[in-house]
């Protein structure tokens, strides 16, 4: 064997050895809008402070995420750390053995029990997340439609009406841009989004947990009476638009107004070349009190049956870290850290959502905690009932009784 | 007798097992999962009573219901429009006078090698009310009025992805047609022909009757196909079928029902319930042509 053969083999005999040291760990996530930033940002961030560890972002679909998730789970291939959905499906999975109790984990200390809440037993006692995200509800708006046709961002209901009417006038741009296809969008960017509003944030979200308020309660349904509204303003053919065409007629500049999330943030700053601003949930009269939806969206866990759990955990005390909120509260605007320590957004349209936790009344989706843990399933009923009223094939009544009708068939305290 | 023919054995084997494996065992297990039901994480055995529950709980029924019903729509449509214009397209292509022929026979059999997701996709670009070419076009020819937005109207939304799925297939009658139409003896057809039965007579008095088989086998082939039907109404319309469950079909209700769906989580048992029922009803629909039909087609020889 020549000196040079020996050499290579020999260099190649210590490769690998080194490599053999470095764990990979990989992450499930339905956030596949995320992959540039997870690679651009966050995972470079972690390498560099923990060398040995390696990350493996592997997003799905989001609609699709728990039910790949789930029958990766069970037959053992899925990655090592897992982004969990808040309450039920992740609730589920930490009782299903899944998931790794985080009772221990240092990092928790870092979260206050609210922000805890999406991702801990019933009693409280087992937080098997770490709480990375929550997302506010609101409408984001074409400044320069704005201006041009001299219009002034809504704060009650009567002129955000009158605001859509005026647009629908000129007659060059659509109102709103929504779909109604996806369905989903109906009840998360309509429904969750003007609804805290109505049934008071978390007196009518506890009310209805408790028992003592009813889904055809007037306070519910005059959520779909108002979403009835909306089909007049969301432009030709809405029925069979889906999320992404609503999110590119905005960004074109085509339509006014986008019922939205803060998620959309990021994706819209790289879309969008004109300025936007955003308004919360307009209220019933000048001053009453507003409320929103800040939901608490994301957390991220360890598979219970991970080969690496040392290094996983690792990496979950970071994800809890300060330096880790602050890269992606402003990698991701419009995902805002659930830790106590706050942290400055700089991004100005995620800022703005964030400034509104300061003058209203936070609250969560009234459909995530317990309501949707049976048969039929009240989330995916409410996607349902919301893009119906929207497209007027179901009156609001109807819709709501509906709901609350499923709702009482599995539910004790709503019998 | 008593010699085992060894090299039959051993020739069999390999066939056997995969499909007992990949087949046989999880169609039969998934029957057995289908009479079990979970209570505080344990398996149980619960009989029939997943079926009950699909059959007469008006939560379950409904959707059930709802599903089997347009599942039979999609199949009529297929068999109303996707085959008589198979046979059609066969009987022209198999036409002596035809010129290229031979590339309207791949032009017509391309999209039944795509994929359903790009069929899916494509279409659904096509139709859509705010980017698609269906509005522009329509209204080049004056007739933007009939637009709507199909794929988003309950009323529409079914017979739309059923036409497309038609357009895709089409290829598929036609081909199997056109191969039994040549296979006709041309003593047969120029028998006629000193009889004086020429042209479309010909064709409705000799060689239909000759080619029923064919068409039999089409449409049972239609009939499995359409009765697990799946991708397209998933890559058109997502798992929850919509608008408002109107192109439910049962594989898209299974699919929901034993993976979940968003929050929903998944239920293996009732979701082994109605992947039963679909194998029942594809097993009945089956025997009634095995039986009722397939017997009493007249085979000739020639």
């Amino acid at each position: 064997m020549t000196k040079t053969l020996k050499g290579a083999l020999l260099l190649s005999v210590l490769g690998t050895g080194a490599w053999a040291q470095d764990v990979t760990l990989t992450i499930e996530s339905w956030r596949n809008d995320d992959l540039k930033i997870w690679q651009d940002e966050i995972i470079p961030a972690f390498e560099a402070e923990h060398p040995g560890i390696k990350l493996n972002f592997t997003p799905s679909a989001p609609a699709e995420y728990n039910a790949i998730l789930n029958s990766k789970l069970d037959a053992g291939s899925a990655g090592d750390i897992i982004t969990c959905r808040p309450f039920d499906a992740s609730l589920a999975l930490y009782e299903g053995g899944k998931l790794a109790d985080l009772s221990d984990l240092e990092g928790m200390s870092n979260f206050s029990d609210v922000a805890k809440s999406a991702w801990v037993t019933d009693d409280g006692e087992h937080p098997f997340c770490v709480p990375m995200g929550a997302v506010i509800h609101g409408f984001i708006y074409n400044k320069e439609i704005f201006e041009e046709l001299g219009l002034e961002e809504p704060t009650t209901v009567a002129e955000f009406y009158d605001v859509l009417d005026k647009i629908k006038e000129d007659g060059t741009y659509t109102p709103m841009a929504m779909g109604t296809n996806d369905q989903w969008e109906a009840a998360t960017m309509g429904y969750q989004n003007i609804g805290p509003t109505y049934w008071k944030g978390e007196e009518g979200r506890t009310a209805l947990i408790s028992g003592d308020a009813k889904l055809n309660d007037p306070q519910f349904t005059e959520v779909f009476t108002e979403l009835a509204k909306w089909g007049d303003y969301l432009g030709d053919g809405f029925e069979a638009q889906t999320y992404p065409d609503s999110q590119n007629v905005f960004t074109l500049g085509r339509a006014a107004i986008y019922p939205a999330g803060s998620w959309e943030v990021s994706g819209f700053n790289n879309l969008a070349d004109f300025e936007m601003g955003a308004f919360p949930p307009p209220v019933a009269a000048e001053g009453d009190t507003c409320y929103i939806s800040d939901h608490t969206d994301i957390g991220i866990g360890m598979n219970a049956a991970t080969e690496h759990p040392e290094e996983a955990k690792t990496f979950l005390n970071w994800v809890a870290s300060p330096e880790f909120s602050k890269i992606f509260a402003n990698a991701l605007p419009g995902f805002y850290p659930l830790a106590s320590e706050p942290v400055e957004i700089t991004d100005p349209l995620a800022a703005e959502f964030a400034s509104w936790r300061d003058q209203c009344e936070s609250t969560i989706r009234s459909s995530y905690q317990i309501l949707s843990r049976g048969t039929p399933n009240l989330e995916n009923e409410l996607w349902n009932a919301s893009a119906a009223v929207i497209k007027g094939t179901e009156t609001p009544e109807e819709a709501a009784n509906r709901l609350q009708e499923g709702l009482a068939s599995w539910y004790e305290n709503q019998q | 007798m008593g010699r085992i023919r060894w090299h039959v054995v051993v020739f069999l084997a390999p066939a056997v097992l995969v499909y007992t494996a990949v087949m046989i065992f999880p169609l039969f297990d998934t029957l057995r999962l289908a009479l079990f039901n979970a209570e505080d994480k344990a398996r149980i055995f619960v009989g029939l009573a997943n079926f009950k529950r699909l059959f007469l709980d008006p939560i379950w029924s409904e959707q059930f219901w709802n599903a089997l019903a347009n599942n039979f729509w999609f199949f009529l449509i297929h068999m109303l429009v996707q085959n008589p214009i198979g046979i059609a397209l066969a009987a022209l292509l198999s036409s002596p006078k035809l010129r290229f022929a031979a590339l309207y026979r791949t032009a017509i059999f391309v999209p039944t090698i795509l994929s359903f997701v790009i069929v899916g996709f494509a279409w659904k670009l096509i139709l859509s009310p705010i980017w698609g070419i269906a509005p522009s076009m329509l209204d080049a020819v004056g007739l933007k009025s009939l637009f709507a937005p199909w794929l988003g109207k309950e009323e529409y939304a079914l017979t739309t992805l059923a036409l497309i799925s038609v357009w895709q297939f089409v290829g598929i009658p036609m081909m199997l047609i056109y191969a039994a139409l040549l296979s006709i003896p041309e003593e047969i057809l120029e028998a006629g022909e000193v009889d004086g039965i020429t042209g479309l007579s010909a064709f409705w008095k000799i060689k239909l009757p000759l080619i029923l088989p064919s068409i039999g086998i089409i449409s049972i082939l239609t009939f499995v196909g359409n009765f697990n039907a799946f991708d397209l109404i998933y890559a058109a319309q997502g798992a929850l079928a919509g608008p408002d469950f109107s192109t439910d079909i049962l594989g898209t209700f299974m699919y929901r029902t034993f993976f979940g769906f968003q929050l929903q989580l998944g239920d293996p048992y009732m979701g082994s319930a109605i992947a039963s029922a679909m194998f029942g009803i594809i097993l009945i629909g089956v025997c009634i042509y095995l039986f009722g039909i397939q017997r009493r087609l007249r085979h000739y020889q020639f």
